[in-house]
């Protein structure tokens, strides 16, 4: 069951310097109950993506346009064009968001329970006692110890590890049925990354609940996601099942992406590839498909075609779509 | 945190016994002659200079007098003898021989006028900045928000002085909205009506002043905290945008203002020099200013010591305040 659709979805910031595309006409699927992540390097608009689906970028400062079909408990909602006063009623409740950094997440004077508390409060009309013991079993859930106790005390008593488990218990306080996690282990030291996603991905098939991983960890990707969005320069420049864009990249980007990958079983004296070259401006964005000035294999498309025309995203396999001139079927 | 509470008082206690030293010193190396100033201008008889300063005890070594000072301080002090003697009772900050008063007596009366005028005036500029500088910030480049910029510029640019003035001679001189200030005071007990009426304008002139610097600060820190993370999540939670405001935004925003506004209602509590002596309140820095003309050491040496005391206590209390607020800073 199709639990979000994404279409055309566009966020431009007009600025002084000329109008940033962090968002470039991009669509996609979340089925319910699945993982779909996106990477992309920073500035490819993953995280804006998300920003604009949960309604959190401020409009005077960008405009937003495209749709977002989402399945609500009340019915199908247009995440992008509803009211910003009447999306106060789902956020939160069916689609729930944690970000990259816990540190500051959470707020500095308040204890984690009241937090966790208000958070249920704001969507059901029951008693505070209810909310409280609601609080303490999502403590229990994300592994906080003595979770009766704790809940009074302040994020600041809290490791940069504890305070993401206290954030994601929050998100999940209403059983949302899309969590958006933004890169929730990029602030986290390496061992506490491995605990945080294995909590995640144990959380989601316990509560059934569908998720939106953005994240510029390809190791992270291959072990929790169902499909993979990459992006680049605010579009999407492939999109396939995990372990079909895994097996069969068929952008330039991607390759470079997965090929910088450490992996234990190649030789560590080989120096680790890169990807030549920086992300693209975006205020201005080279002419043509957007990686040229970095691909290591346009010579392969042959002429200038590559700096003249956009690829189209196109089908490459089933549901495997990619945008390059390379492998096109004619 | 009791703990914490008993340390803080001890320091406060060492940095006052300082403070007084500090200022008792003025009595050693002000070039004037404490006894001959209590015979007034035109006096030449040395018999009396010399009397009047075995009274007060000014021919005693400087240590001496110190240690009597802070003697009367805390058990009181008399000074004369026989049928001419004066008894100050504890606290004692000595006699003013020009006023033929206690000190301790003088500043209980100026106190209660001088409390008034601040606290008023706290609250009026809180009121007003606290109010005005979320508006500014909410409506941020709007025309409030520009309004706001101009009230800041005006209040921060004119002098207490100058808008004192301006408001007596146009509220009181020219459109008689308010009876001329008499010099004298009502105490708030007596007639809370005419307690407001003689305290109104000069509430307004020092409000108008603290209140401009409150609403520039407060704007800056609701903008800044509304960019915070936690703030992002509050919305994400599904919030409000009232309650975003109104419990996240503020909570943070605010906290500062507890510090600025304890010790801005501390400075004022040591005399508002100018303001008093604008609307001719009979308050501490009417007192102090007095003092300082007609040299009156004792008061000059009391209300200076009063006013660090104020000081070392509003910090004080600030601190204890703040970590209610914060908890980043509670002491376990």
């Amino acid at each position: 069951m199709t639990l979000l659709e994404v279409k055309n979805l566009s966020v431009e910031f007009p600025t002084a310097d000329g109008r940033v595309h962090a968002v470039h006409d991009i669509s996609f699927e979340v089925n319910a109950g699945e993982t779909l992540a996106i990477v992309g390097e920073s500035g490819s608009g993953k995280t804006v993506t998300n920003l604009a689906l949960m309604g959190l970028i401020p409009l005077r400062t960008a405009d937003v346009t495209g749709s977002a079909k989402f399945e609500s408990h009340d019915g199908v909602i247009d995440l992008i064009k509803i009211n910003r006063k009447d999306l106060q009623k789902y956020r939160g409740r069916d689609v729930a968001m944690i970000f990259q950094d816990p540190m500051s997440s959470l707020h500095p004077f308040y204890s984690i329970g009241d937090q966790i508390i208000e958070a249920h409060q704001i969507h059901n009309q029951v008693d505070l006692k209810v909310s409280k013991a609601r609080a303490i079993e999502l403590l229990e859930l994300v592994g906080i110890q003595g979770a009766a106790e704790r809940i009074k005390a302040f994020p600041h008593q809290f490791s940069g590890g504890m305070r993401q488990r206290v954030m994601i218990a929050m998100a999940l306080v209403n059983n949302p049925s899309l969590l958006i996690a933004d890169e929730p282990t990029t602030a986290l030291d390496v061992t506490v990354q491995a605990q945080i996603m294995k909590l995640l991905s144990d959380l989601q098939s316990e509560l059934k609940m569908a998720m939106i991983l953005i994240t510029h960890d390809m190791g992270v990707v291959a072990n929790a996601a169902d499909r993979v969005n990459v992006m680049y320069a605010g579009r999407i420049v492939e999109s396939a099942n995990v372990n079909e864009l895994y097996a069969n990249p068929s952008m330039p980007y991607t390759q470079g992406l997965l090929a910088s990958v450490p992996r234990m079983d190649r030789a560590h004296t080989d120096r680790l590839p890169t990807i030549p070259g920086q992300p693209p401006s975006m205020i201005e964005l080279p002419t043509g498909c957007s990686f040229n000035p970095r691909c290591t294999r346009q010579g392969e498309v042959g002429g200038t075609k590559c700096q003249e025309q956009m690829p189209e995203l196109t089908l490459r396999g089933e549901s495997h779509l990619a945008r390059c001139f390379i492998g096109e079927s004619a | 945190m009791f703990a914490y509470i008993s340390r803080r008082l001890g320091v406060s206690f060492l940095i006052l016994l300082a403070a007084s030293f500090a200022v008792y010193l003025i009595f050693a190396f002000l070039p004037y002659d404490p006894a001959a100033l209590t015979c007034g201008k035109n006096c030449n008889d040395p018999g009396i200079i010399e009397a009047n300063r075995r009274r007060l005890g000014y021919d005693l070594p400087f240590f001496t007098q110190y240690f009597l000072f802070l003697k009367g301080l805390f058990f009181g002090r008399t000074f004369g003898e026989g049928a001419a003697l004066i008894n100050c009772p504890a606290p004692s900050l000595g006699y003013s021989f020009q006023q033929h008063a206690c000190v301790t007596n003088l500043i209980g009366e100026a106190l209660p006028v001088t409390f008034s005028l601040a606290i008023g005036a706290l609250v009026m500029w809180l009121t007003l900045g606290i109010g005005l500088g979320i508006l500014a910030a909410r409506f941020r480049g709007r025309i409030v928000d520009q309004l706001s910029t101009v009230f800041v510029l005006i209040g921060t640019s004119l002098p207490t002085f100058l808008t004192g003035l301006m408001l007596l001679v146009f509220v009181v001189i020219r459109w008689h909205l308010i009876p001329f200030p008499s010099g004298n005071y009502t105490p708030f007990l007596e007639n809370p009506f005419e307690w407001a009426q003689i305290l109104f304008l000069p509430w307004l002139t020092l409000a108008f002043a603290f209140a401009a610097l409150y609403t520039r600060f407060v704007r800056s820190a609701v903008i800044d905290t509304s960019n915070e993370d936690y703030i992002r999540t509050a919305r994400a939670k599904g919030l409000s945008e009232g309650v975003i405001l109104g419990k996240h935004t503020l909570r943070a925003a605010l906290a500062p203002i507890t510090t600025m506004a304890g010790l801005d209602f501390a400075g004022l509590l040591g005399g508002a020099i100018l303001t008093e002596s604008v609307f001719n309140l009979p308050g501490l820095g009417r007192l102090a200013i007095t003092a300082v003309v007609r040299v009156d050491l004792p008061i000059i040496v009391a209300t200076t010591l009063l006013a660090a005391a104020i000081v070392v206590m509003m910090n004080l209390l600030v601190d204890i305040l703040y970590a209610f607020i914060d908890p980043r800073v509670r002491v376990v």
